[in-house]
């Protein structure tokens, strides 16, 4: 074979600590390398064009690059061989950057490395056969996982492109955080005006499947075709019969249930619509406090149900669905600010969180839209906000932003002196976040306009004296320490990944940081890819985000299904596992170890069973090369003969 | 159940906290706990030491800790909460890979680590248990309103403390319920009492020390029950201090809080020193006395 190596100075970042025509030079001298040089940005157009050029020139057969990680340029340098008449598998890179130039300075020991590395993948390439990529087609529907604004905008999106839509949501309607907030920020517009027709656009459209009240139970396949199995939850109510009338609703005995959305300032009953504005507008059965399923008696809502809707009998039902591309849009939770002691939430009932405000605000909330504190029902007149709560809080573990909340702060404050034109606002906080467009001024309009005191300094402590709340903390401007009598104190409290979100970032093979969030492909470039092909995000789960912004990651999420359903068909990566039929000894071990379920079983001639790959399905794992015993199936790529030439080249 | 553990009293309980070395004493041999004080004990370098150099501070409490566990002890209790802090102090200098090679050059003993460092109220609660202490009740503390006031060593700093909530906490409000005393939400439990400020700025410690008492008054609190010999003296021995500064008057019995538990579990005020408290908690000595005689009565019935 004749092979030429590149090694890629990226400017100074391998150069300065690399000496990378040691390098080169190095690798002049190892079997089979017919030419070697070095090049400052290999990666950039002019350096892609001399690696074709030398393909010609030098009669290549082979390529290695000694650059960067694999994870960015291979498919650039891939293409670019396969450009000048290669295959694109008679390839291969060193990467002397990461694992080389960036993690030492150590110029002699780094080379020394550099020099292994590109040895290394010589070796493996002498080896290298050409793959051909086969094509599958793709399955053009869409499943979008979380019914939040998210989500919705991604499921419009795609609906309106003609695509079907799938749309999975955990509670009993869509509408997610949002369809709880009062108004949204900087405009005051009414959240679920804006937010309630979308929400009835996707029950409007044809071609998108709601199916509420559901769980995601597993996912399997590929890109182009996943198979998503969906568990019903049992919601005791026929749901084609339900009309939404609500008499059940009206009727039913049990009625000491803490309404969920209304952050449970209120009571709901155990038969419920979760809010008017719900889609699907259906009634379900909470089984933990419906008197039927406690004490065996009452069937009341069965009785007074006009469509005879009630199934007291109904169970989960798991369906499956076919799909080719998977939205997730599962959103986040708020952090449990009992985790600050010195807060008093939960012990103090007038120490509240922003979204509990948000429903004591809203016309459709516990108190119709009056402000008044849950305690004795008063109108508040001294109202404290304090910022940060679960948020840029190392001891808390939560060191991140939330984003949102020194802007709901603001409209929360303004609000408040919108509807008590005597109250009095202060608000607590570390520093002003309001990065959006409209956004400072937004705050400013609080501060100026409205006449909120902002006070520069962390609470320290919230403590009762008579009806009221005394809220200790500093100003750390004046330099003092400050006591603010108050009302009613609404704590800030922050974004944290939804609950559940781990469990289903394993299902979808997805990763997800430290805190829960799902993680995307690259943090600047691609933002809405997960690195799992075929699968994207949109919305919160992501990342704390506020309304605009998960709005327009739920659209560039559905123009990323959208262009990879532009195609008919897709190419499978030839890096899969392949069974020499001569050797395999019909074992079964493969099939055993195969997390993808890729591997069955053949039938030759005469009855002869033997192992094969569905090659559509792998995912390239190489388990099934390790465990089979003697070693007839093979990871095309990645075989033992190209392992073993590497380790020997190392251990020379 | 006998049992015995490492005591290290520390200076104030020799001194001006000595009702509270004999309130704990009387009350763990009640529950058949030993106290066995550690051979040859050496101050734990209070403030000064870790405000100077907390490995010192570390390496202090450190010869402690490696004599107590040298005789085989694996706990050792404390009432002083400044006390405790410097022994837990000197486990997490043991534990941090940053700071262990010096602390141990500096210790120049034979230290494992193995063993606790526990406060009386943890000990009471970990060990011994409210529901053994309720078991042991002879006269409740019936329609007497006592608020915990736990200063700010005893649950904290949280990452050495390991133990209740440091911010509310609730061990104490537990043991005094065990004991039939009423306990409302006391809002300043944790709150700072000016520590050892009595001495140099008398105007910061009337200032906090005042909030705290009057938070007590206003609770209607008969009692404060403390736990910290530091937090006792400014809110009892300064009482009248800080009534001069605020020019009100308190009259609050401010009783460790194993007095407290000490007079429930039927033990004569005099030997849990009692009588030694600035602001004399006459409604105690009235309740041990008519207790003692219903108590009699009973018994003659």
């Amino acid at each position: 074979m004749r092979i030429g190596v590149f090694v890629c100075q990226c400017g100074t970042n391998i150069a300065s600590t690399v000496d990378t025509e040691r390098v080169a030079e190095a690798a002049r001298r190892l079997p089979d390398v017919v030419y070697s040089t070095t090049y400052v940005y290999t990666c950039s157009e002019p350096g892609q064009q001399e690696i074709q050029r030398a393909i010609e020139a030098y009669n290549l057969q082979g390529v290695v690059v000694a650059a960067c990680s694999p994870r960015m340029h291979e498919p650039t340098f891939r293409r670019a061989v396969e450009k000048a008449g290669l295959n694109r598998y008679m390839f291969e890179m060193a990467n002397i950057r990461e694992h080389v130039s960036w993690i030492s300075n150590d110029r002699e020991a780094n080379t020394k490395k550099a020099i292994e590395l590109v040895r290394m993948a010589v070796a493996k390439l002498r080896f290298n056969q050409p793959l051909f990529p086969s094509r599958v087609a793709i399955n053009k529907r869409v499943m979008i996982i979380g019914g939040g604004v998210a989500g919705i905008q991604a499921a419009l999106d795609c609906a309106d492109a003609g695509l079907q839509v799938v749309l999975v949501e955990r509670k009993a309607s869509i509408g997610g955080k949002m369809a709880q907030l009062d108004k949204t920020f900087p405009t005051i517009d009414c959240s679920s005006c804006i937010l309630g027709p979308k929400m009835v656009d996707v029950a409007q459209k044809e071609n998108i499947t709601l199916y509420a009240y559901s769980e995601i139970e597993s996912v399997s396949g590929y890109v182009g075709n996943f198979t998503v199995k969906i568990r019903k939850k049992a919601t005791y109510v026929d749901w084609t019969a339900c009309t939404g009338c609500g008499v059940c609703m009206e009727k039913c005995p049990s009625r000491k249930v803490l309404d969920e959305f209304n952050e449970e300032l209120s009571f709901t009953r155990a038969i419920s619509i979760p809010f008017p504005q719900a889609i699907p507008k259906k009634a379900t059965i909470n089984p933990k406090y419906c008197l039927h399923f406690t004490k065996g008696k009452c069937g009341i809502c069965s009785k007074v149900c006009p469509a005879k809707a009630i199934r007291y009998d109904m169970t989960d039902e798991v369906v499956t669905e076919e799909v080719g591309a998977i939205i997730v849009a599962t959103g986040y939770d708020l952090f449990d600010p009992s985790a600050y002691g010195e807060y008093g939430a939960g012990q103090y009932r007038d120490v509240i969180t922003g979204i509990q405000y948000e429903r004591i605000l809203s016309a459709s909330g516990p108190f119709g839209g009056h402000i008044k504190r849950p305690s004795d029902g008063k109108e508040p007149k001294d109202v404290v906000f304090i910022a940060c709560v679960g948020s840029r809080d190392a001891s808390v573990g939560r060191p991140y932003c939330s984003g949102v909340c020194c802007m709901y702060i603001a409209k929360q404050a303004i609000l408040t002196k919108d509807h008590i034109p005597d109250s009095r606002c202060y608000v607590f906080y570390m520093d002003i976040r309001a990065p959006g467009k409209n956004y400072d001024e937004f705050v400013r309009r609080a501060q100026e306009e409205y006449g909120v005191q902002y006070i520069r300094g962390r609470v320290g402590k919230i403590y009762p004296k008579g009806d009221r709340l005394v809220v200790q903390g500093m100003d750390t401007l004046l330099g003092v320490q400050i006591e603010v009598e108050a009302d009613l104190v609404v704590l800030a409290t922050g974004i944290e990944a939804s609950k559940g979100a781990r469990e289903l970032a394993e299902k979808l093979h997805i990763s997800y940081d430290q805190y829960g969030f799902f993680m995307e492909n690259h943090p600047k470039l691609r933002p809405v890819e997960t690195n799992t092909a075929g699968i994207y995000l949109a919305g919160a789960c992501q990342g704390p985000k506020d309304i605009p912004a998960s709005v327009a990651q739920g659209s560039a999420a559905a123009s990323k299904v959208l262009a990879l359903f532009a195609r008919d068909t897709i190419e499978t990566s030839p890096q899969v596992a392949s069974v020499n039929e001569r050797a395999c000894i019909a074992c079964g071990k493969c099939i055993e170890v195969c997390p993808y379920g890729a591997i069955r079983w053949k039938e030759l001639k005469g009855g002869i069973k033997k192992a094969e790959v569905l090659a559509t399905v792998c995912q390239g794992c190489g388990l099934c090369n390790a465990t089979c015993p003697p070693k007839a199936i093979q990871l095309q790529h990645a075989t033992d003969n190209q392992i073993l030439a590497e380790i020997e080249e190392l251990c020379a | 159940m006998f049992r015995e553990i490492a005591y290290y009293p520390g200076c104030s309980i020799e001194g001006t906290a000595k009702e509270f070395d004999e309130s704990v004493r009387e009350i763990c041999k009640v529950f058949g706990i030993s106290l066995r004080e550690i051979p040859d004990w050496n101050c734990c370098g209070s403030t000064p030491a870790h405000i100077y150099e907390p490995l010192l501070s570390a390496a202090l409490s450190g010869r402690n800790l490696a004599i107590a566990e040298s005789v085989g002890f694996d706990k050792v209790m404390t009432p002083c909460p400044g006390c405790l802090k410097a022994l837990k102090g000197s486990l997490e200098a043991f534990r941090d890979p940053t700071k262990k090679e010096d602390f141990l050059r500096i210790l120049n003993m034979p230290f494992e680590g193995r063993i606790k460092a526990v406060s009386i109220v943890q000990f009471l609660i970990e060990d011994i248990g409210v529901d053994e202490i309720e078991r042991n009740v002879v006269f409740p503390l019936e329609g007497i309103t006592v608020v915990p006031y736990y200063g700010c060593l005893l649950t904290r700093p949280p990452k050495f403390a390991e133990f209740d909530d440091p911010e509310q906490p609730t061990s104490m409000d537990r043991l005094l319920g065990a004991v039939g005393a009423k306990v409302p939400h006391f809002p300043f439990k944790t709150e700072c009492c000016g520590a050892t400020y009595g001495v140099l700025r008398k105007d910061i410690v009337g200032k906090l020390t005042g909030r705290i008492l009057k938070m007590a008054q206003d609770l209607k609190a008969d009692a404060i029950a403390v736990a910290c010999p530091l937090c006792q003296q400014n809110l009892d021995l300064r009482q009248g201090q800080v009534e001069r500064y605020r020019k009100e008057s308190f009259e609050i019995p401010v009783i460790y809080i194993t007095q407290i538990i000490g007079l429930a579990l039927g033990i004569e005020p005099k030997k849990l020193g009692l009588h030694r408290l600035a602001v004399k908690p006459n409604f105690l000595f009235e309740m041990s006395r008519k207790g003692k005689e219903n108590f009699v009565l009973e018994k003659q019935t």
